[in-house]
């Protein structure tokens, strides 16, 4: 497996090998799939819409539905604007959405077609949006494209009457359906109203019942979103999906409130809960602080298997930094934690979060990366376990070394989107895996007579 | 007929002139059947077709495996193609043992690089492959940015070529370049003609040798028609391309025969071998028993060897003993269920002999990037228009090698071998192998497989993952016939017994029968009311 990637590790300005990232437009799809009755609209080749499509479908195990402009050669030449007017129209037609929102490509963008002027021009049923968003697959990651397609919402349907509502705003970042389910629960344990968006819970998740919808019954509807500028507090979580559309609340609304890592493990879920309370003035009931007490015990209780051990964790920055608080949490060594989206924030402060725990050992942390780095990294010095997306799984497999799978893209399990990593019961489902996949390998390479029945 | 005008029915006028050219429900009248294909999808329709690159790196270049394939483009299109095919390739010595396949090799372009062009980091990314891989050939697949900035890939791949003497191929697969996967494959076969084909010497040493052409070894099918052949003493000089290597299409040339199993991504390089070096070429289908046999029996008939017909026969009589009782098991559980199939360019054809086999008869099928040869047969081949998308498409032109080309039988004895039955440099279409009234549907989108599972109430929907699990939440079964659902191979003989296991499976599975809660169907109240009259 793997078995071309070589040791010595060469400086590299021009080939990618084995990316630890994707581009703007999936981020824009998944996000728009977050708002209820929502139809997402790639404006660019068809091929772009069929890989999104694929890998969404792939990692929910969900039908992950968006339409494509089908640019051809013309199009590329003349402009996309009649490629456009066209989806729209037989999108309401076909699909019925309340909504559509359009992102751009690589494509798109480099012709330069200004989608903003065409959806002026352009004829939208009553009581019907078309919204979008810029995403350049040559610049940022697919978490940029996520953050762009956000703040397209907001920026298109977001209205401000002056009159708070009295509800949060609570930004998931990107998550799975699992988390959000799993976000709003401790939100309504902590009497905290709020309006989550974009909200995967019931739309990436929807339950079998033998007749497929279009669209599932879940995702933040339109309404809640032009609520949003009188939202009375804001809570974004993940700095790197929801942070700029925090900031957007800030400057356009001057609504305010916490930009938080996303709550992984006791620290940052703290922090989530804390952010809660400050909102809504009443103490953390008890059942919550016994899930927390909960959690605690378990990674005190397994900590001879999982002190020192080493782990290297890659995937997307707002996860990678939340699972590294984790394993910290657990007494592991985060010896590299990698990011492929390109911003160098992430290494300061992933940096600033493993420097708080005074450790001896060293750790690496890096930005803008591919898993080949990666790769060449552990054959020089190897890691007890690797935490992050199914494409770790060459990796585990040709060095041999237990893994588990969490954040996107999982393309090959199934089950772990309908969780949550998130809250304090995501951390036991996480620590159980980790203690699990270490345990597991202590078993599988031990002699007959150390095999144990008992720990 | 009801069904298709009840499918068209959903349509708007403008979309509805469309579709209908495109959407055909089987009569077999004093008219033949035709389609509409390979033109422009309607824009917002959620079409399931890719793009050029995927036909040309995704499917035809990608499964090389001693090849360092590099996406020149943004990060996107190396990462959706990069593992997610099933293109099963092994290490062998032949190819160095070397294997690109677990990786995805990507100039990942930046705004800088967009705007001031990419060649200079295109060609810093070939400096590096070469100093990490030292591979031995080189190909660079554009995706859409390239060709709008001006990036000449060709002139990349020369001068790569004459620096560091490694062979290096340049594609102009933008993804926006014809109206589907297909313009892809066309520009790969291209490329494979012109620069690798017929530049090898090594003669091949068996005594019957064949090329297995539009086999992509998904699921390791190639593998078991490998196996088979072998057992037949049939020796394969090349797979175009799945498990493929750089080193042995060099040498494609110098064998007796093609075979050819996905017609519509690879009928450029059988044809052009035709002209080129006059090698003839089979329409095979190693998908189902019967169909198996029939190939290996036309594959026998070509070459006309009393010995090895009597040996192909003998293998067939093995092989199907050895699945008959799974496949009589098999086919008592399917036998009368009917099957929607909806594919990329030729599976949807392939895969009605193989449910055939079980009992099993397909209502509808239907081709994201076919032409009308696909569906028609060869024949109507002349009648194509050919419209600006197509002519964008480079054609080349190939003309009789001087030194290599060589007949390998005279005309007369190829027309008598046609008339046998061997299906010699032609294809027959998917529509004559099919039955009146189903449902025939050219570039299918979503709502037409959602509409079609209702309308004709298929028991199970052969399809890939942007229908399947749309399909199964509507309580019809379904397989994915583009990764097997991880399953395979599902060729040859011993492929059948794992299809039929495969679909019986997903018809079959106890869980459909948890779909309904029991309170959907249970009154939540019961009891007599005072009047004594009992309610439910």
């Amino acid at each position: 497996m793997l078995d071309m990637t070589t040791k010595d590790i060469k400086e590299r300005s021009g080939i990618t090998i084995n990316p630890c990232k994707t581009c703007e437009p999936v981020g824009a799809m998944f996000c728009a799939l977050g708002v209820h009755k929502c139809m997402p609209h790639s404006h660019g080749s068809q091929g772009c819409s069929s890989y999104h499509r694929t890998v969404l479908t792939r990692h929910f195990k969900e039908p992950a539905i968006a339409t494509s402009s089908s640019f051809t050669e013309g199009a590329s030449v003349f402009g996309g604007r009649s490629n456009l007017n066209t989806a729209v129209k037989n999108i309401f037609d076909m699909y019925d959405p309340d909504i559509i929102a359009v992102h751009t490509t690589c494509l798109s963008e480099t012709i330069g077609d200004d989608v903003g002027s065409y959806i002026l021009d352009m004829e939208i049923p009553e009581g019907k949006y078309v919204i979008h968003a810029s995403t350049p697959s040559y610049e940022g990651s697919h978490i940029q494209g996520f953050s762009n397609m956000m703040m397209g919402f907001i920026n298109y349907l977001s209205k401000q009457t002056g009159t708070k509502t009295g509800i949060t705003a609570l930004f998931p970042g990107w998550v799975n359906p699992g988390d959000c389910r799993e976000l709003k629960a401790i939100a309504k344990a902590m009497e905290v109203p709020v309006t989550m968006f974009p909200d995967f819970d019931n739309t990436m998740d929807s339950p079998m019942t033998g007749h497929f919808e279009y669209y599932g019954a879940g995702g933040t509807p339109i309404p809640e979103i032009g609520r949003l500028g009188d939202a009375s507090s804001v809570i974004a979580l993940g700095k790197f999906a929801s942070g700029e559309s925090f900031d957007l609340m800030q400057k356009k609304f001057h609504i305010s409130g916490a930009s938080l890592p996303m709550p992984v493990g006791i620290a940052l879920t703290d922090r989530y809960i804390m952010a809660l309370r400050k909102i809504s003035k009443k103490e953390v009931p008890s059942g919550l602080e016994a899930e927390r007490g909960r959690l605690v015990d378990l990674l005190m209780d397994a900590t001879s298997y999982t002190y020192k051990k080493t782990v290297a964790i890659f995937g997307d920055p707002d996860i990678v930094y939340s699972l590294t608080s984790l394993c910290l949490e657990m007494g592991m060594i985060p010896r590299y934690v990698v990011t492929g989206t390109p911003k160098s924030e992430f290494e300061t402060l992933t940096r600033e979060l493993i420097d708080s725990y005074n450790l001896e050992e060293t750790c690496e942390v890096k930005a803008d990366t591919d898993l080949f780095w990666l790769h060449q990294k552990i054959k020089n010095d190897e890691v007890d376990l690797l935490l992050g997306s199914s494409y770790g799984k060459y990796i585990a497999k040709a060095e041999d070394i237990p893994f588990v799978r969490a954040g996107f893209p999982v393309l090959d399990r199934y089950g772990a989107t309908i969780q949550s990593v998130c809250g304090y019961k995501g951390g036991v489902y996480l620590a159980e895996k980790i203690i699990d996949a270490l345990l597991s390998r202590y078993d599988r390479d031990v002699a007959d007579e150390d095999f144990e029945c008992v720990l | 007929m009801r069904e298709r005008e009840e499918l068209l029915d959903k349509y708007t006028a403008k979309v509805y002139k469309n579709r209908k050219q495109h959407i055909t429900q089987l009569e077999f009248g004093a008219e033949p059947d035709t389609i509409t294909a390979n033109t422009r999808a309607i824009p917002g329709t959620m079409t399931a077709r890719g793009c050029c690159y995927a036909g040309c790196k995704g499917v035809v270049v990608g499964p090389l495996k001693d090849v360092a394939v590099i996406t020149h483009g943004p990060i996107g299109c190396a990462f959706y193609s990069w593992g997610t095919r099933r293109n099963k390739a092994k290490n062998d010595p032949e190819s160095d043992n070397k294997n690109f396949v677990p990786y995805s090799l990507c100039t990942d372009m930046r705004p800088t690089d967009i705007v001031f062009g990419g060649e200079k980091k295109l060609e810093k990314a070939i400096e590096e492959v070469i100093d990490i891989f030292h591979p031995k050939c080189i190909m660079i697949c554009s995706t859409c940015p390239i060709g709008l900035i001006g990036d000449d890939v060709q002139a990349v791949a020369k001068r790569t070529e004459a620096q560091y003497g490694i062979k290096t191929i340049g594609f102009s697969c933008e993804g926006y370049k014809g109206v589907s996967q297909s313009a892809g494959h066309h520009i790969a076969n291209n490329g494979l003609m012109r620069y690798i084909i017929g530049t090898g010497d090594k003669k091949p040493v068996g005594k019957f040798t064949v090329n297995l052409l539009g086999e992509y070894n998904i699921g390791a099918d190639g593998w078991e028609e490998e196996r088979i052949l072998k057992r037949c003493g049939i020796d394969v000089v090349s797979v175009f391309t799945g498990d493929g290597s750089y080193e042995t299409l060099q040498n494609a040339h110098l064998a007796d025969l093609n075979l050819v199993m996905c017609h519509r991504s690879i009928n450029y390089v059988a044809e052009m071998m035709k002209t080129k070096y006059g090698m003839d070429w089979i329409k095979v289908n190693f998908i189902g028993v019967g169909a198996t046999c029939k190939s290996l029996r036309m594959i026998g008939k070509y070459f006309d060897d009393p010995e090895l017909i009597a040996r192909i026969e003998s293998v067939i009589a093995e092989e199907t003993e050895s699945i008959r009782e799974d496949m009589e098991n098999y086919k008592a559980k399917l036998k009368g269920k009917t099957a929607g199939i909806f594919v990329g360019g030729s599976r949807a054809h392939h895969y009605q002999l193989l449910l055939r086999d079980l009992g099993m008869e397909t209502i509808m099928a239907g081709y994201e990037f076919a032409h009308r040869d696909d569906y028609e047969g060869s024949a109507i081949r002349p009648f194509i228009k050919s419209d600006a998308d197509t002519k964008n498409i480079e054609e080349i032109t190939v003309e009789p090698d001087p030194e290599k080309y060589r007949t390998r039988y005279p005309e007369e004895m190829l027309v008598s071998l046609q008339k046998d039955g061997v299906e010699l440099d032609a294809y027959t279409g998917m529509i004559p192998d099919m039955i009146k009234g189903s449902m025939v549907v050219d570039d299918y989108n979503f709502l037409e497989v959602d509409q079609l599972g209702k309308i004709m109430k298929p028991d199970i929907i052969f399809s890939g993952i942007k229908d399947k699990y749309s399909t199964m939440k509507d309580g019809i079964g379904s397989r994915q016939l583009h990764s097997y659902d991880y399953s395979g191979p599902y060729s040859g003989f011993r492929g059948a017994v794992i299809f039929a296991r495969d679909v019986a499976m997903s018809i079959y599975t106890p869980t459909w029968r948890l779909v309904k809660a029991p309170w959907k169907n249970t009154p939540l109240l019961t009891g007599t009311i005072s009047g004594g009259e009992k309610h439910a």
